[in-house]
């Protein structure tokens, strides 16, 4: 593994950059490929694949919240919710907006709810705030469950999809492989039009999830790379030798509990544009603690290790549906195992693991001094 | 002006509930001067440092920095008006690297916020190949440089107190506040550090030093400030303060009035 | 705002108030304690208490509860009580083994500490709400359908118990809601003295307040965490048994909500303070069902958590504050 890595990390740039753009392609062919196996039997395999990178999208900005900064946020999908509802309100249930216009709208609204709620509770301690943020997140669920403006139980129906381009036509159609011959042939019968986004076809929405989630990945890179990631890191490791280092604290958990809405009411504004309908039971209470499984899952504070473990989260219990009555317990066994065997998740930040290995080393080097010594003490 | 009064106490005192940690507490640090702060166990040296850098608030009295009161002045303001600190039990951001620790100093005076980072406007490059200069020219001073990208955490303990250093020079602080820095070095050590002071005054910092060890303290300040029990008892050159029978008294451990 | 029915019903609303407090006062003294000790938010501990509901149910499902009255119903009530404190304690118990004890052995960070406790919890749930499957791997689905059917929805022991009102100054109390208050306080007041003054409580004051001078001076911190945990559990099935006889009905997750609230009770009171879980507790159930008096019941659990919200951000430490350690415990 670190072998492969390193060959990796000597490779020259425009190779690097080749071998990106490549994988990214293959990401986008995932649902045309429909590979066997990986592809989910029963379900449509180009929906899974868009709650996968609505998920990617969440974790991404969770993690700027919990792994970054160091806040412990339980109630994450108030977020989602107040980018999904804003989105609904604007395009259906109370005015006929297009999707592009609402979009931003939305993100504004849970940005500014974000500094809202931080800005009086980012002063109080760390577990209170876990705590007043799952208060948070079902108070936002049950005022939608309540307010009659807001659709109630019934919850809002016909919000509007993105614009197609090309017409209900498309520009161009793209053909699926069928492997059922057990050789990959291309099916003309089976594909996707580009880029309509439509009832049945659920791909098209995926490419626009995996678009989204790859800028928000360059942007949270560029973000972290800075003095603004740095404050970050500062503040959750020692929050009074920052603060005294001159990193005004209080205002970067702020800003990063603004940057966590902002990802969040978009990922929610997607997704409420997706389904078409929303209703309060799309936010429950669960999904924050899934959410957060991802991060932790895959290890907080490693931008690739939480996109894994959003995906593992999103993907293993649509494929395999079979279990989906154990589908809570078997997580919650995971949760419970992976904290006591592997709690800096499964791909800890690289960090983390460089300080282990030398930790490591310097075992085994005091292991070797003293089995030396006892050698000597033998002869 | 040589003799500009930097940093001025005045009648400074700290209650905790009945405890009274600092008592009326006066003095003044002078502009390019390395004012030695010294007593023994629980005299009030950190408790004095704390007031300092906003992290108690003083129960009466004033602190006065460059002519300004730092009254109601958050902590993080402080420091970035121009106070740095270190800590007497190391505190560093452990999984951050030695460069990135110094640079978290830096930045106290920049100002890159999260869209310039976002869109690498000009002032977050320019914020950056500064801090990075800037750093690195610490950590060469600081003889880290070859460490520059180990992790803080994994730092033996000489080059993270070191470090320390580094990061509170980084704040590009006028007044520089080290707390214990020699706590836990031996002798030659200590030497070696003491110099280092010395090379930090004469980069046109001024230092206030809280040190236990009397003969080092004795060898690297212009003047001393003896704290006992909270009380300012004793301040002049070191020569003055090896001479003052209250001072004697106090680091025997012996009550003046007992002794008389 | 309905005004009118608020003022008519005030005293009636407030009793049935504290006695929703009281069962969460008790639950919260589980939250509080633990994190006193260990500084771990123990999200399982709303298992805990939902497996003494059910351990209550099925006693006196199984002891024929529904024919019995006078003495012997009493004498089957007091055995569901013991079987739900019983049952409470040992879930409590397995789940510091297994959840806890391997992260504090290691040190862990307190969020991966969380994670285990979230997952620990979801399992629990899930167990419970699996009972019909899990019955049916051991061949014993037929012999105990009466236990575990229904495994997802609501069980109910609705006219067991029918519980007289009784008439205080021109008001019209349950004597059930009488009891639930009474019967928490009395089990607070047993704890807090029983922390306060044995020697094993002075261990877990000792090692709330400084684990590593407790376990130098001889306090053994495993089995300190564990009598935590344990007291906890016995607490929780009390809560369990009285919110029996007042709600009736139970299920999987029932216990979701009432942990949260508990918690919020805790926190409330100021957390790690025993006699501040009670207060926090008793306010926060009269201000539910003040609140969903005046605004409707819909608005109950939204009144409940801005209250907690409003709360930290005036008196960031609680009402009481926080203190295991310091002599208020």
């Amino acid at each position: 593994m670190s072998k492969i890595k390193s060959a990796l990390a000597a490779m020259p740039k425009p190779v690097k950059i080749a071998l990106w753009v490549l994988l990214a392609l293959l990401a986008y062919a995932l649902p045309l490929l429909e590979p066997p196996f990986i592809t989910t039997p029963g379900v449509d395999f180009g929906g899974v694949l868009f709650v996968v990178t609505m998920y990617m999208l969440v974790a991404l900005g969770l993690n700027i919240v919990v792994g970054y900064a160091g806040l412990l946020d339980l109630g994450y999908v108030g977020f989602y919710a107040i980018g999904a509802y804003t989105v609904a309100i604007l395009t259906s249930f109370h005015a006929n907006w297009p999707l592009l216009l609402a979009l931003p709208v939305a993100i504004v609204a849970t940005t500014i709810s974000g500094v809202l709620l931080g800005a009086p509770t980012l002063r109080v301690r760390g577990d209170y705030l876990a705590i007043v943020t799952l208060g948070f997140g079902e108070i936002i669920r049950l005022v939608a469950v309540n307010t009659e403006w807001l659709g109630e139980r019934k919850g809002i129906s016909n919000i509007a999809r993105p614009p197609s381009i090309g017409g209900t036509e498309g520009v161009f159609e793209i053909p699926h492989l069928n492997w059922d011959s057990g050789v990959p042939l291309l099916d003309f019968n089976d594909s996707t039009k580009f880029l309509v986004f439509g009832v049945l076809d659920q791909i098209p929405y995926y490419w626009m999830g995996l678009t989204v989630v790859i800028v928000v990945l360059f942007a949270d890179y560029l973000i972290k790379n800075s003095r603004v990631g740095r404050a970050w890191e500062a503040t959750r490791e020692d929050e009074d030798a920052a603060e005294l280092m001159g990193v005004p604290t209080f205002r970067f958990k702020l800003l990063a509990f603004a940057t966590g809405a902002f990802i969040g009411g978009l990922a929610g504004a997607l997704y409420a544009s997706r389904q078409n309908f929303i209703n309060p039971d799309s936010f429950l209470l669960l999904f924050s603690i899934l959410f957060l499984a991802a991060v932790v899952v895959g290890g907080q504070g490693n931008r690739w290790g939480v996109l894994v473990g959003a995906a593992l989260v999103a993907y293993l219990p649509q494929r395999f549906r079979e279990f989906d009555d154990f589908r809570v317990l078997v997580f919650g066994l995971a949760l419970v195992v992976l904290a006591v065997l592997r709690p800096e998740g499964l791909f800890p930040p690289k960090r983390t693991v460089r300080a282990k290995q030398l930790e490591h080393e310097l075992d085994e080097l005091e292991e070797g001094t003293d089995s030396e010594g006892e050698e000597k003490a033998r002869a | 002006m040589p003799d500009a009064h930097i940093l001025e106490v005045d009648q400074l005192t700290l209650r905790f509930g009945g405890l009274t940690a600092l008592d009326n507490v006066s003095f003044d640090i002078k502009e390019g001067e390395i004012l030695g702060l010294i007593g023994p166990n629980g005299a009030g040296k950190t408790t004095c440092f704390n007031a300092i850098t906003g992290v108690y608030k003083p129960t009466s009295g004033t602190i006065s920095f460059r002519g300004e009161s730092l009254a109601g002045k958050k902590r993080f303001e402080i420091t970035q008006s121009g106070i740095a600190r270190t800590f007497q039990n190391i505190r560093l951001f452990p999984t951050m690297t030695a460069l990135e620790n110094v640079l978290v100093g830096a930045d106290a005076q920049h100002s890159t916020g999260i869209l310039s980072a976002l869109f690498r406007l000009p002032k977050h490059r320019r914020e950056e190949e500064a801090g990075h200069r800037r750093a690195m020219e610490l950590l060469r001073f600081m003889g880290l440089h070859t460490k520059a990208d180990e992790l803080a955490a994994n730092l033996s303990y000489g080059d993270q107190r070191r470090l320390e250093i580094a990061r509170a020079m980084a704040t590009n602080p006028k007044l520089i506040c080290l707390d214990e820095p020699a706590a836990g070095f031996n002798p030659q050590e200590k030497r070696v550090l003491m110099d280092l002071i010395r090379k930090v005054r004469d980069q046109g910092f001024t230092v206030l030093l809280i040190e236990h060890d009397m003969r080092l303290v004795m060898g690297v300040t212009d003047r001393i400030v003896v704290l006992e029990f909270g009380k300012k008892i004793a301040e002049g050159t070191p020569a003055e303060i090896r001479d003052n029978p209250a001072v004697i008294a106090a680091y025997l451990g012996v009550e003046e009035e007992d002794a008389s | 705002m309905n005004f009118e029915f608020f003022f008519n019903n005030l005293p009636s609303l407030t009793v049935s108030g504290l006695a929703f407090g009281a069962i969460y006062a008790l639950i919260a003294l589980g939250y509080t304690m633990v994190y006193g000790v260990l500084q771990l938010i123990n999200f399982a501990h709303s298992e805990v208490f939902m497996y003494g509901t059910f351990a209550m149910l099925w006693t006196v499902m199984a002891l024929g509860g529904a024919d019995a009255d006078g003495v012997e119903l009493v004498a089957i009530l007091l055995a569901s009580l013991v079987a739900a404190m019983a049952l409470s304690a040992i879930v409590a118990l397995v789940l510091e083994r297994v959840a806890y004890r391997p992260l504090i052995k290691r040190n862990a960070p307190r969020l991966i500490a969380l994670i285990s406790a979230i997952g620990a919890s979801f399992v629990l749930a899930e167990l419970m709400g699996l009972r019909d499957r899990v019955a049916g791997w051991l061949g014993l689905e037929d012999d105990l359908s009466d236990y575990v059917g229904k495994a997802r929805i609501n069980n109910s022991i609705a006219g067991v118990v029918e519980a007289p009102r009784w008439d205080i100054g021109g008001v019209s109390v349950s004597s059930i809601d009488i009891l639930v208050i009474l019967s928490a306080v009395a089990m607070m007041v047993v704890v807090d003295q029983f922390v306060r003054r044995s020697k094993l409580g002075k261990g877990i004051r000792a090692t709330a307040q400084d684990p590593e001078t407790a376990s130098m001076m001889g306090v053994n911190p495993t089995r300190t965490i564990q009598m935590t945990f344990l007291i906890g559990g016995l607490m929780a099935g009390v809560a369990a048994f009285l919110y029996m006889l007042k709600i009736e009905t139970t299920k999987f997750d029932v216990g979701f909500l009432l942990g949260v609230k508990a918690f919020t009770a805790a926190v409330l009171g100021g957390i790690g303070n025993l006699r501040g879980a009670l207060l926090g507790g008793l306010v926060l159930g009269v201000a539910e069902i003040w609140g969903s008096a005046l605004l409707g019941t819909e608005w109950r659990h939204v009144v409940a958590f801005v209250l907690l919200v409003v709360i930290l951000l005036f008196r960031p430490t609680g009402l009481l504050g926080e203190s295991l350690g310091k002599a208020r415990a």
